[in-house]
C-alpha cells in the first residue's frame, strides 16, 4: 500500500485566551488517499473548520496550540519552516472558502489574480500565465471566459464567483484541495452546479479533497469517506455510503433523523434535544452524553474508545449495541 | 404531551450560566481585570477630589503674593512645590487651578454629549431631510480646525470661563454628533429595531428602549477621549489670554505666565504642564480601557 | 386571480386545514374568509447613482404578487436569493411601504379609512426574523424584550412581564431559569425561541416566519420546527413560512408559493407542488434538492446559470434565460398566472400551460422534465414524502 496523500494522527488544537482555554479539536486522526474526497460533517462549534485550517497551519500561532502529526505528501506540516510552508500552500494544497467575496481581492480582475498566482508559483511568463488563466476559467465552465478574465469579483454573480475561486485554487494543480463550506452561501440550483463541477474536476485531475460541511445532503453528493465531528472529536468515520445509510453513533443517527427529508407532516421530527456544548467547559466523558438518549453513567465517566464497527469504519461510542435499532429506523430508505 | 416535550428539549441543553448579570456589572467585572485602567481612573478621581477640597488642602492663599519669595525652587521653606513669578504658592495654585482645568475638561464634553448626541441620534434615526439638515450644518463646523474655531468663538465672546465653555462645547458638538449619527443609523437597520417597529411601537419609545442603550457606549467612549483634548484646548485658550482672567488660577494660564521664567526655575515652570499632561494621559488611557470593557460579545 | 373568494368557494373545498380553528373571538369574516389576502403588491427600489443622484436603475423586488392565506393554514414561500421573498415579508408587515397593492386582513382592508389601522395590523400579524442574534437587543434581558410589545400597547408593567414569562415557558425556556438572561448568554436555538415568544406577545393571529430556522444547526432546526407546529395548534395561528429549504417547506406547509425575481411562478397545495410541479423553475428547484443517500447522487445539474440580477430582469417570462423550453413567445410576453381560485387550486405562470400562448409545447407539458441525468425526480421524492 502506498503512503496516503494526507495522514493526520492525533491532531489536537487548543485555543488560549487570557481567561480560559478551549480544546477545539481533540485527538483527530484520518487519512486520505490521492483522488479521494473526505467530508468532515459537523454543526457549528464542532471543530470542523478549525481542523481544516490546522491542516494548512492557518490558525493564529500565538493563540492556537497545535499538536499531533500532519503528514502531507511526504512533508511533516507541523515542523515545516515558513518558506517551505508557503511553497506547500498554493502548490500542493490550496483552499476554497465559503464566501469568495472575502477571499478574492476586490481591486484586481479575476484574470490578474489567477495569472499572478501562476507566475508566483510556476515562474511562468505573463503571456503563459494569462493563457493558463483562460484555460482555468474554461475548466470551471465559466461562460464567455475571455470576458470574465477582465471582470472584477463584484461584477460576478455568487455562483460564478465561487467558480472563479475554484479556478484560482486549481491554478497550480494542487494534489489536495481544502474546501470550507464552499456551497453553503449559494442557492440550491447553483449549489448543485458547483458540487457537480467539483466532483468532475476532482475525477479529471485526480486530486484529493477535504470538504467541510454541515449539510448531510452535500456530503452524500460528493464524499467518498465521511468523518462526523462533535465537540472537537470525530465520533464516526467511514465510507460515505455506510455512514449515511447505516449510521452507528447516536449523534449521526440523530443528525439524520432530525434532517428534514419528507417526514410525515402530522408528526414531530425526531430532534436531538438540547444544544451543542460550550468547548471551554466540556463534560468529562463523551461530550454528546448530555443530549444522548442512550447515555448511561459509563458514558459520562470516561471518554469511550474508538471502536472498529466495520471494514474501514469506526465510531467513538460505548453504547453502539443499544443504538443499533434506532440506527435502522433513522437511515433513509 | 407535546408542550412538555418542547420544554424538556430546551432545558436539556441550557448552559448552567449565571442567572442574572447586567451589562454594566459585566463591564465592571472586566474593568476589575484591567489594572492599568483602574490605576488611571484612581488618578483622575484623586485629582478631582483634591481640586474639590482645594480650600481645605491648600497650604496658602493662592492669591497671596510676596515680592521676596519669587520663583523659589521646589521644597523651599513652607512651599513644597516652590513659588511662581509673583511669589504665590505653586501647590495651592495648582490645586485651585485644577478646579477650573478639570471642569473645563469635563463640562464642555458633557454639554456637547447632551446636545451633539441628541442631534446625532435624531439625525441617524429619522434619516432623510432631518439628517441632511443636521449633518450639513455640522459639516460647516467641521470645515474649521478645532483650535482656530475655539479661539475665534472665545475671542468673539470676549474671553472668560463662560465664553471658553461655550466655545469648547461648540467645538465638540460636530464630532460627537457624527459619532452618534453613525452609531444610530447602524442600529436603526438591525433586526431588533425592525421587530420593535413591527410591534407597533412609536418612534420615541423605540429610541428610548432600544437605541439609546446601544449608542451610548460608543458615544461615551469617544467623549472620554475628548476630555483630554478639552483640557488641552482650555489650557491653550488660557495661555492666549482668552480663558480665566488673572489672578484666578488655571493650569493653562499658569503655564503662560511662567513661561518667561523657564530658564530661572525650569521645574517649577513645568509643573502646570505636567499636571495637564498627567490629566489628559489619564483620561486617554481610561478611555481606551473603557473601550475594551464595553465591547460586548454578541 | 389566485384569490379564493368566499362566495365562490364551495363548502367542500373550504381551506384544507389540518387543525380547523376553533371559533376565535377575534374572528370577523368567518372560517371561509381568508385571513390575509394580498392583491397585486408592488415594490420597486430605485438605485441612485451618478453625479446628480438620479435613478439609474430599478430593482423590481416584488412585482405584482397576489395570493391568499386561509385561517389556520401555513403558506410556504420558496425561492432563491433575490426573488423578493424577504421584501414580501417586510411589505406585509408594512416595515417598508408598498408602491402599490392591497392587503386585506380578515375581510378588512389595511391602512384605509374604513379598514384596519397599521397598529391593529401589527397586533394581529407578527414576524420572526432570520438572524436570531441581531433580532434581540443585546442590552435587554430577554424577558424585557418579550414584554416590550405589550408595554407599547399599553399593558401595565407587571401584566406585560407575566405575559412574557408565560410565553417563555410556552416556547420551552422556563422563565425562572431564563427570564433575566441576556441574549449573549443563549445559544442560537434558544435565541430563536425568544424571538418566537416576542412575536407571540401581542397574541397575533398570524406569524410571518422569514427564514426563521435557516440559520440554525440541523438538530436545533428540528426542535424549532416541532415547536412551531405545536404553537400553531395550541394558539390557532396562521403562518406565512418563508424559506429557501424545500424540505422544510414541504414539512411545515399546507400550500406553497414559488417566487422567481419578484413574481409568483407557481402556487398550489403542497402535495401537488411536490409531486406534480408544473413550472420548469419549480421542477428545477425540486430536482436540485440533495438526498442524504449517496446512491442518489446527481451527475448533472438540473439547470444552468445563476438567478439573474433583479435589477432590470429579463423581458417576458423572467425565467426564460435559464429555461430549457424557452421559445420566442417566452422572451416576448410575460405569462399570466393561471386562474387559481380556491385553496385546492394549482396556479402556474408558464406559456406551456396556457392554451392561447402559441408555445409549441403547449398541451404537451413535460411531466418529467430536465431529466437528462439519472437523477431523483420530483415525483420520486414525493413518494418518499408520502411514506
Amino acid at each position: 500500500m502506498t503512503a496516503p496523500l494526507l495522514d493526520v494522527r492525533g491532531l489536537t488544537v487548543r485555543f488560549h485566551s487570557r481567561r480560559s482555554s478551549a480544546t477545539a479539536v481533540d485527538d483527530v486522526s484520518f487519512s486520505l488517499a490521492a483522488g479521494e474526497v473526505l467530508c468532515i460533517i459537523g454543526e457549528s462549534g464542532s471543530g470542523k473548520s478549525v481542523t481544516m485550517r490546522a491542516l494548512m497551519r492557518l490558525l493564529p500561532e500565538r493563540r492556537a496550540e497545535i499538536s499531533g502529526r500532519i503528514g502531507l505528501d511526504g512533508n511533516d506540516v507541523l515542523s515545516l519552516g515558513d518558506r517551505a510552508l508557503n511553497a506547500l500552500r498554493g502548490d500542493t494544497v490550496s483552499m476554497v472558502f465559503q464566501e469568495p467575496m472575502t477571499a478574492l481581492d476586490p481591486v484586481f480582475t479575476i484574470g490578474d489574480q489567477i495569472a499572478e498566482t501562476v507566475r508566483r508559483h510556476r515562474g511562468a511568463s505573463r503571456a503563459e500565465a494569462e493563457a493558463r488563466a483562460l484555460e482555468l476559467l474554461k475548466l470551471v465552465r465559466i461562460p464567455s471566459p475571455e470576458r470574465r478574465l477582465r471582470a472584477y469579483p463584484h461584477e460576478l454573480s455568487g455562483g460564478l464567483r465561487q467558480r472563479a475561486m475554484i479556478a484560482l485554487a486549481l491554478s497550480c494543480q494542487p494534489k489536495l484541495l481544502l474546501a470550507d463550506e464552499p456551497t453553503t452561501a449559494l442557492d440550491a440550483t447553483v449549489q448543485i452546479q458547483v458540487l457537480v463541477l467539483l466532483k468532475r474536476l476532482q475525477a479529471e485531475i485526480g486530486m484529493g479533497i477535504v470538504f467541510v460541511t454541515h449539510d448531510l445532503g452535500v456530503a452524500a453528493q460528493i464524499a467518498d469517506k465521511v468523518a462526523v465531528m462533535y465537540a472537537g472529536r470525530i465520533v464516526e468515520y467511514g465510507p460515505a455510503r455506510d455512514v449515511l445509510l447505516d449510521p452507528r453513533h447516536p449523534y449521526t443517527i440523530g443528525m439524520l433523523s432530525s434532517t428534514v427529508r419528507g417526514q410525515p407532516r402530522d408528526r414531530d421530527i425526531e430532534a436531538i434535544p438540547g444544544s451543542p456544548p460550550d468547548l471551554a467547559a466540556l463534560p468529562p466523558g463523551c461530550a454528546f452524553a448530555p443530549r444522548c438518549r442512550f447515555a448511561v453513567d459509563a458514558c459520562r465517566a470516561a471518554l469511550p474508545p474508538v471502536e472498529e464497527v466495520g471494514p474501514g469504519r469506526s465510531a467513538r461510542c460505548a453504547r453502539l449495541a443499544a443504538a443499533r435499532p434506532a440506527a435502522a429506523a433513522a437511515a433513509p430508505a | 404531551m407535546p408542550a412538555d416535550a418542547t420544554i424538556t428539549t430546551a432545558q436539556a441543553g441550557a448552559p448552567a450560566g449565571p442567572a442574572r448579570r447586567g451589562y454594566w456589572s459585566s463591564v465592571a467585572e472586566r474593568l476589575r481585570h484591567d489594572p492599568v485602567t483602574v490605576f488611571f481612573l484612581c488618578v483622575i478621581l484623586l485629582a478631582a477630589v483634591a481640586a474639590l477640597l482645594a480650600p481645605v488642602l491648600a497650604p496658602h492663599d493662592p492669591y497671596e503674593t510676596s515680592m521676596l519669595k519669587r520663583l523659589k525652587p521646589v521644597g523651599f521653606e513652607e512651599h513644597p512645590l516652590g513659588t511662581d513669578e509673583l511669589g504665590r504658592d505653586m501647590l495651592s495654585r495648582l490645586l485651585y487651578g485644577g478646579r477650573v482645568s478639570i471642569m473645563m475638561g469635563v463640562l464642555p464634553v458633557l454639554l456637547a454629549v447632551a446636545i451633539g448626541g441628541t442631534l446625532g441620534v435624531l439625525a441617524g434615526f429619522l434619516g432623510g431631510l432631518v439628517n441632511t439638515a443636521i449633518m450639513r450644518v455640522m459639516d460647516v463646523f467641521y470645515a474649521f480646525p478645532s483650535v482656530l474655531l475655539a479661539v475665534a468663538i472665545s475671542g468673539t465672546l470676549g474671553g472668560g470661563i463662560a465664553s471658553g465653555l461655550v466655545a469648547l462645547t461648540l467645538v465638540f458638538i460636530p464630532s460627537l454628533c457624527r459619532v452618534a449619527e453613525t452609531a444610530t443609523s447602524q442600529i436603526r437597520s438591525v433586526d431588533f429595531v425592525e421587530a420593535a417597529r413591527a410591534s407597533g411601537a412609536p418612534t420615541h419609545s423605540i429610541i428610548r428602549a432600544h437605541v439609546i442603550g446601544n449608542v451610548l457606549p460608543p458615544i461615551f467612549i469617544y467623549a472620554s477621549s475628548l476630555v483630554s483634548v478639552s483640557i488641552l484646548l482650555s489650557a491653550g485658550l488660557s495661555f492666549l489670554g482668552l480663558g480665566v482672567s488673572p489672578p484666578v488660577a488655571d493650569w493653562g494660564a499658569m503655564l503662560s505666565s511662567l513661561r518667561q521664567a523657564v530658564y530661572v526655575q525650569p521645574l517649577v515652570c513645568a509643573l502646570p504642564g505636567i499636571a495637564i499632561f498627567v490629566m489628559s494621559l489619564s483620561f486617554n488611557l481610561v478611555s481606551d480601557g473603557l473601550r475594551h470593557a464595553m465591547d460586548v460579545k454578541a | 386571480m389566485t384569490l379564493f373568494d368566499q362566495t365562490t368557494t364551495p363548502a367542500a373545498t373550504a381551506p384544507a386545514l389540518h387543525e380547523v380553528p376553533k371559533r376565535d373571538p377575534r374572528d370577523r369574516g368567518g372560517a371561509r374568509q381568508p385571513l390575509l389576502i394580498v392583491r397585486d403588491l408592488h415594490k420597486h427600489f430605485p438605485i441612485k447613482g451618478g453625479l446628480l443622484n438620479t435613478t439609474v436603475a430599478t430593482v423590481k423586488a416584488v412585482d405584482g404578487v397576489s395570493f391568499a392565506v386561509g385561517k389556520g393554514e401555513t403558506l410556504g414561500v420558496v425561492g432563491e436569493s433575490g426573488c423578493g421573498k424577504s421584501t414580501l415579508a417586510r411589505l406585509l408587515m408594512h416595515l417598508i411601504p408598498p408602491d402599490r397593492g392591497e392587503l386585506i386582513f380578515d375581510g378588512d382592508p389595511v391602512g384605509q379609512r374604513q379598514g384596519l389601522s397599521l397598529r391593529d395590523l401589527r397586533r394581529n400579524m407578527q414576524m420572526v426574523f432570520q438572524d436570531s442574534s441581531s433580532s434581540l437587543n443585546p442590552r435587554m434581558p430577554i424577558e424585557d424584550s418579550v414584554a416590550y410589545g405589550p408595554r407599547v400597547h399599553g399593558a401595565p408593567r407587571h401584566t406585560a412581564r407575566a405575559t412574557a414569562r408565560d410565553l417563555l415557558d410556552k416556547v420551552g425556556l422556563p422563565a425562572e431559569m431564563f427570564a433575566h438572561r441576556y441574549p449573549h448568554e443563549l445559544s442560537g436555538g434558544q435565541k430563536q425561541r425568544v424571538n418566537i415568544a416576542r412575536a407571540l406577545a401581542l397574541e397575533p393571529r398570524m406569524l410571518i416566519l422569514d427564514e426563521a430556522v435557516s440559520a440554525l444547526d440541523k438538530s436545533v432546526e428540528a426542535q424549532v420546527l416541532n415547536l412551531l407546529r405545536h404553537l400553531r395548534t395550541r394558539l390557532s395561528l396562521t403562518y406565512l413560512f418563508i424559506s429557501h429549504d424545500l424540505h422544510v417547506v414541504q414539512y411545515i406547509s399546507d400550500r406553497v408559493l414559488v417566487m422567481y425575481l419578484g413574481e409568483v411562478v407557481e402556487i398550489g397545495p403542497v402535495d401537488r407542488i411536490y409531486s406534480a410541479a408544473r413550472h420548469p423553475y419549480t421542477q428545477a428547484l425540486l430536482a436540485s434538492q440533495l438526498s442524504t443517500d449517496p446512491a442518489e447522487r446527481l451527475t448533472e445539474a438540473p439547470i444552468a446559470g445563476d438567478p439573474p440580477n433583479p435589477i432590470d430582469p429579463p423581458s417576458g417570462c423572467r425565467f426564460h434565460t435559464r429555461c430549457p423550453f424557452a421559445e420566442a413567445v417566452c422572451t416576448a410576453q410575460a405569462p399570466r398566472l393561471s386562474a387559481a381560485e380556491g385553496p385546492e387550486a394549482h396556479g402556474v405562470a408558464c406559456h406551456m400551460h396556457d392554451p392561447g400562448s402559441g408555445h409549441s409545447r403547449h398541451g404537451d407539458p413535460p411531466v418529467t422534465p430536465l431529466n437528462a441525468a439519472p437523477a431523483p425526480m420530483p415525483a420520486k421524492r414525493a413518494q418518499g414524502a408520502a411514506r
